[in-house]
């Protein structure tokens, strides 16, 4: 058992969830009991979206707990088919699946023979993989069912396109800023004279999945989903792809040099000729992305040597804090990230970049880590965004988990050339809040920046409460409670008080209110 | 659409959406000030539990997650040791007052004896141990709250005859303070032949405060509630105690403290609206032998307060997907000012703990000459889109996840679980809920021209 407060990367079917929704006319079924639904109110209320989330559940209740889910299972599966003719329904096992241990498998089979949809079980082991794994691998599985189906059958395309295409592999919902970044690539793409075959799983029909081996290369723009369907695809059908997000400056000039390597093994055959991107990488430098030159500009000069914390996912962690530390000259204090079976790749690509790094998914480490170093400004996921809050650092906001307001309806991609102008808004707005804080403490501002006062931790402390001071604090409104409790420790640390009695708290809140 | 002079039930498949009920902690745990909610289970839960509540998770909230590995779910670890580990951290990182478990799912499934552990913890931790099986394979959404209240119910001091008579002796004394001679009289009499009165059901302080002073003003008093601000100050229970709900879901909390507590059970309409404030205090002086004073002027007033309102709502329809069992009392508010409801989905229908709430709403529809309701309980929510789709009520009363879609389709909607966070308990508050009703019948985004039916799919369809 593990005592934890809050969580960076959901349960594993979310991402099975996540993959399906995105795809056209594709339906999960979930094996759960009543309320594990909820990713339906996730994707509705966080995406914005418009048409009713494509997952049902079928219930485990007490009845199915005792004797099976018998034909419950087959009599959904056979309903959803009828009601919604999906090409697709996808049996989502949960955490309770996992448990009662039930067949499901034999549910698919039985359900497949008698429905016009084609039915699947999510290959996704609860207890071994988080919503990102299970995400990347129920997509490479709904890939491979349908190319090896095609494959069978011999409707398989395999033959070349004739100009440059590429897919792109990974966008999904609900994905921190996915729908911005993909209209960024296929812009960028279009630019370059590459096309874009098909975008997956977002807005994908399953009957064109046959076509994806016609493109020259894929695109894998987040290391979280997609690497297995690439990989897949390498394996199987020769197709190259490219894992380098194009984030940052120097990155989407890395991505550009990829796909121009990749671009001219075809081209050179299929068109003789050769195409160089140099001038254009240069030109989208200079003047498209405003980046270079806002580094480059005075205001940039006050943010350097700043110092930062990082935390997020591997892709926006990691290209954040190349962005950072080589296009803004901010000090990277600590980068981290969640994703912890991915810590060895991570620690490469920022090695040499910062200070230290921190691979957990206890957000109270996060927190903690913050807390000691007090960064000037803070860009991580949501929960940094309230660890800021409280040690009163701001935060930008750079990858999931997020809220609402993390889904803007405005353009805010964070990758390709218009990315890195967003990317620089961002960093530069969160310095500047954390400047103009500095200033207003500085005339006569409040000074509370203690590094005690910003410790996170609980139940760490070498001061002692007497009972009924302890009692006194909760007297207080909860909310502010943990901060007067602060408060008034730090208070009695100035002052040698190594035991707080009830006077000391008085004591505490007469200084604190003067 | 078919209408009928009694009210029927139906029952479909439950193949519904609604918040697992362990969502409950989000409210609870800001109730009862000294507490720590433990909810033992996997990630699906703790998933949900920091998604649901959204923002307000963020802020330092006093529960967590105990969440169980593999190890514990193939019986490698010892459970006792393992929760016995976590709730010494939880004591020495926060200090609460009582811990509340909340068994989930998992802990149903692989028969984890969370009744059995918790008093042995008990000694060992130091810190009281309430036991709470809110998981979704037995309840939906607010039904959470009832099982911990339940099971609270059990930790409630026995009732001490000779403290009770001081005490209404003292409530006597307070009440005389503010009512004439002649009144205080009568006081007297109720409090030698009337045992107390408890209310159960969580409520903001605020909320409360207001109904034990509409219950003061009928010289009734309030002697405590379940649950109280702080779990020290449970109320106390027994034979000669009346108890009350304030909402709908509460139906084992009302058999617990009825059969296992003894006391005797108001069974009264809730609070909700001032029809239903009107109607529960009726019932409740009813009980304690008091005429009631000024109660139908009381309700005038109020609605006429609301006139503004009232002309948003009057003659509108509206449908309930049901979510979290308060559908039949704000149903029975609506068509008491005068909307018509086509349909009531219900996750569960307690229709004892409710009759005095269904009979109400039998009279209410009479009154108004509106047709009856059907209520569905364990709703089916495609077919209940459908019939939506056919009926098209001004106003849809849904969970979230259909909340944006059907707003898409041109349906109005207000998501329902706002009703169990805002203050719509007692006349007071009958503005908050109209306020919550019209909502979305007052923002009036038709000025952008052909914006009415915005959903995807629609036009796909018209498309092909």
């Amino acid at each position: 058992m593990k005592l934890a407060y809050r969580m960076y990367a959901g349960p594993a079917h979310i991402g099975t969830l996540r993959v399906a929704s995105s795809f056209k006319n594709v339906h999960a079924i979930m094996h759960a009991p009543l309320g594990d639904d909820y990713f339906n109110v996730m994707r509705s209320t966080s995406e914005r979206e418009r048409d009713f989330t494509p997952v049902t559940a079928s219930v485990v209740d007490r009845h199915v707990l005792a004797r099976g889910s018998q034909e419950k299972v087959i009599n959904n599966i056979s309903r959803k088919d009828e009601e919604q003719h999906p090409d697709l329904i996808v049996l989502t096992p949960t955490c309770t699946s996992s448990i009662s241990q039930e067949d499901l498998q034999n549910f698919v089979d039985r359900a497949s023979l008698s429905s016009e949809s084609d039915v699947i079980l999510a290959d996704v082991n609860y207890h071994r993989v988080n919503e990102l794994q299970a995400a990347d691998r129920t997509l490479e599985q709904i890939i491979r069912f349908y190319l090896d189906r095609a494959r069978k059958q011999g409707t398989l395309d395999r033959s070349v396109a004739n100009a440059p295409s590429a897919n792109i592999i990974g966008i999904f919902t609900p994905g921190f800023h996915n729908q911005h970044d993909c209209r960024e690539l296929k812009r960028l793409l279009g630019e370059l004279g590459v096309a874009v075959n098909q975008v997956i799983p977002e807005g994908g029909y399953l009957k064109y999945l046959r076509d994806l081996p016609r493109a020259w290369f894929n695109i894998v723009p987040y290391r979280e989903v997609g690497l297995m369907t690439a990989t897949l695809s390498e394996r199987e059908y020769g197709m190259p792809y490219i894992s380098i997000t194009p984030m940052g400056i120097s990155n989407t000039a890395d991505f550009i040099v990829q796909v121009g390597k990749l671009v001219n093994v075809w081209a050179y055959a299929l068109l003789e000729k050769r195409l160089n991107y140099k001038l254009y990488v240069d030109n989208q430098t200079k003047f498209v992305s405003q980046a270079a030159w806002f580094s480059k500009s005075i205001d940039c000069q006050n943010l350097a040597g700043k110092e930062a914390a990082i935390f997020g996912d591997a892709t926006h962690a990691a290209s954040i804090t190349k962005i950072l530390v080589k296009e803004m000259g901010i000090r990277v204090s600590c980068s981290g990230t969640y994703r912890k079976h991915d810590a060895e790749r991570f620690n490469e690509q920022v090695q040499g970049l910062c200070g230290e790094v921190v691979v957990t998914e206890d957000h109270t480490e996060v927190g903690d880590t913050t807390a000691r170093i007090e960064p000037s400004a803070i860009f991580g996921t949501q929960m940094e965004r309230h660890i800021g809050k409280r040690i009163d650092i701001p935060c930008g906001v750079i990858s999931s988990p997020v809220h609402i307001q993390n889904s803007p309806p405005g353009y805010r991609p964070f990758l390709g050339y218009e990315g890195t102008n967003q990317v620089a808004d961002l960093i530069y707005n969160s310095f500047h809040l954390g400047m103009e804080d500095h200033s207003s403490d500085v005339f006569g501002g409040h000074d509370t920046r203690s590094i005690s006062t910003k410790s996170l931790s609980t139940g760490r402390s070498d001061i002692n409460w007497t009972p009924e001071a302890e009692s006194e604090p909760n007297r207080i409104p909860g909310f502010v409670r943990g901060k007067i409790k602060r408060n008034t420790e730090v208070s009695a640390r100035r002052n040698n008080i190594l035991e707080i009695t009830i006077d000391a708290t008085y004591a505490a809140k007469e200084k604190s209110s003067s | 659409m078919k209408t009928s002079d009694i009210l029927t039930f139906e029952c479909e498949t439950g193949n519904y959406h609604t918040f697992c009920p362990i969502s409950c902690v989000a409210w609870l745990y800001q109730k009862i000030e000294d507490s720590f909610f433990l909810v033992v289970g996997t990630k699906t839960r703790g998933y949900l539990s920091q998604n649901a509540p959204g923002v307000m998770t963020f802020a330092e909230p006093r529960y967590a997650m105990a969440e169980l590995e593999e190890g514990d779910i193939s019986a490698q670890l010892n459970d006792q040791k393992e929760l016995e580990r976590i709730c010494l951290q939880v004591r020495n990182d926060r200090n609460p007052s009582v811990i509340i478990w909340i068994g989930t799912c998992t802990t149903e499934i692989t028969k984890m004896d969370l009744e059995g552990i918790a008093p042995k913890l008990e000694k060992q931790v130091g810190i009281p141990i309430v036991v709470a099986r809110a998981n979704g394979l037995d309840y939906a959404f607010t039904q959470g709250e009832d099982t911990a209240l339940a099971a609270m119910t059990h930790r409630c001091p026995e009732i001490n005859p000779r403290v009770m008579n001081q005490q209404k002796g003292d409530a006597a004394k307070l009440v005389a303070v503010d009512v004439s001679p002649s009144d205080k009289l009568f006081d007297e009499k109720i409090g030698l032949n009337k045992g107390s009165l408890v209310l159960f059901g969580s409520l903001p302080s605020s909320v409360a405060a207001q109904l034990n002073l509409e219950l003061k003003r009928q010289s009734i008093s309030v002697s405590g509630w379940l649950p109280s601000q702080k779990y020290n100050e449970l109320p106390a229970l027994g034979e000669g105690v009346y108890v009350c709900g304030v909402n709908p879901f509460l139906s084992r909390t009302a058999t617990a403290s009825m059969r296992r507590r003894r006391c005797q059970l108001i069974g009264a309409p809730f609070p909700i609206g001032p029809d239903g404030t009107r109607a529960w205090i009726e019932k409740i002086c009813s009980v304690f032998d008091v005429k009631p004073d000024g109660l139908g002027e009381r309700e005038n007033q109020i609605w006429k307060i609301l006139i503004d309102y009232l002309e948003i709502i009057t003659g509108k329809s509206a449908s309930f997907m049901g979510d979290n069992l308060l559908e039949i009392s704000i149903a029975r508010f609506l068509i008491r000012r005068g909307m018509v409801v086509y349909e009531v989905g219900i996750p569960y229908m307690d229709r004892r703990y409710q009759a005095a709430e269904l009979l109400l709403l039998q009279q209410t529809c009479r009154k108004m000459r509106r047709p009856m309701p059907r209520i569905v309980e364990k709703p089916d929510n495609y077919s209940q889109v459908q019939r939506m789709h056919e009926l098209q009520p001004d106003l849809a009363i849904t969970g979230m996840a259909h909340a944006n879609p059907s707003e898409a389709r041109d349906i109005d909607t207000k998501w329902s679980v706002e009703f169990t966070f805002a203050q719509i308990h007692g006349s007071v508050n009958a503005r908050d809920a109209l306020e919550l009703v019209t909502r979305p019948l007052r923002r009036g985004v038709d000025s952008v021209s052909d914006c009415r039916r915005l959903s995807r799919q629609t036009l796909d369809v018209q498309q092909s």
